[in-house]
């Protein structure tokens, strides 16, 4: 009687489940791919076939001019510079306010000038753009934080502008402080169109 | 007494259970269909994402295109000279702008605002057919895009 009783209660073989989860799981590591959907925002200029015009003169005070040929090298203002000092160039020449000759008379005014060779790798084309991205970031982040006395930096500010569950007052001054600072830093870089710049 | 001790014996070697086992994998299996996404694109391209660390992300998946460029992944066959994939499929330069319009007409009007091209461009490759490219979505009136790029490890 004992035994038949233990005997009675019979689970279910549930060994198998665990091959069944492998291969479901196996299935989706070979199927899918991880998320990494980041990048460098960038915005083209519109076309236009007209040729530029000519007399576009801006200060030359007011222009930092970056040169980069075919063996990755670069040309700043004709001297030649490593990659990791162009933000600190850069951080120089937008928050110059006339200090220095060669650099720009104000942030507002500030331009900056790239033409990379065709030979020019992407990598480092993108290690450009990144340290110019890098460079304005940290301005802005220093302006943002003086206006809002160190509570809130500019990342802080872009998100909270963005924020849908946030309720509208605190949006429009969030708003209101990014166009600020964007109003005091403005973007402003210019991409020459690639020539054979040499050294390949 | 000795009936005893031959019991505690036999006892002392149970199989270990498994019945957790599913669970365990199961909860794997969850974990990488939440992080994971669907493979769009068949990698006949080799691209390694060049690194950065002023990144944004992309909202919305289904206003996005992707343009990539790299070297064939079948050099024997194609030659280790950069190409362009749409669509899992070799393009050239002059198809890029026909793609652009399509993939822009296919995304839901809702989201026509925020139309985004990526570009994954592999970091070896030179910028002259990448800059071939960005000239024919200026004409395709395509502004906004996305360099494609992963987050750069700090080496400190």
């Amino acid at each position: 009687m004992a035994r038949s009783k233990t005997k009675g209660a019979k689970e279910i073989d549930a060994s198998s489940m665990a091959d069944i989860a492998f291969l479901l799981l196996i299935f989706f590591l070979v199927t899918t791919t991880i998320d990494q959907d980041k990048g460098i925002i960038h915005k083209l200029p519109a076309w236009s076939e007209e040729p530029p015009p000519d007399d576009v003169r801006i200060n030359d005070k007011n222009l930092l001019e970056i040169l980069v040929n075919a063996n990755n090298q670069l040309l700043v203002e004709q001297e030649y510079m490593e990659l990791d000092e162009l933000k600190d160039v850069v951080i120089k020449h937008l928050d110059n306010r006339g200090k220095l000759p060669n650099f720009s008379e104000s942030p507002q005014e500030a331009v900056i000038s790239l033409k990379n060779d065709r030979g020019t790798n992407y990598g480092t084309y993108i290690e450009i753009q990144n340290s110019l991205k890098a460079a304005y970031a940290e301005v802005r982040d220093k302006y943002a934080l003086t206006l809002t006395n160190g509570s809130m930096n500019y990342r802080e500010i872009d998100e909270c502008s963005d924020n849908e569950d946030l309720d509208s007052a605190k949006r429009n001054s969030c708003d209101d402080l990014k166009k600020k600072v964007q109003e005091e830093y403005p973007m402003k870089i210019s991409e020459a169109e690639p020539v054979n710049l040499g050294g390949n | 007494m000795s009936r005893f001790s031959k019991d505690s014996g036999k006892k002392e070697t149970p199989a270990i259970s498994t019945a957790s086992l599913p669970d365990i994998i199961f909860m794997l299996l969850f974990f990488f269909m939440v992080v994971t996404v669907m493979r769009e694109t068949n990698p006949i391209l080799k691209i390694k994402l060049p690194q950065a660390t002023e990144l944004s992300k992309i909202e919305l998946k289904e206003s996005v295109a992707y343009i990539l460029i790299g070297t064939p992944t079948d050099v024997n066959t194609f030659g280790s000279a950069p190409r362009i994939q749409l669509n899992d499929q070799y393009a050239e330069v002059e198809n890029v702008k026909a793609f652009v319009k399509q993939s822009y007409a296919e995304v839901p009007d809702a989201y026509k605002g925020i139309f985004t091209v990526s570009l994954k461009v592999d970091e070896e490759v030179t910028m002259g057919i990448v800059t071939d490219v960005k000239q024919e979505l200026r004409k395709a009136d395509a502004l906004k895009i996305i360099y494609a790029a992963n987050k750069k490890v700090e080496q400190d």
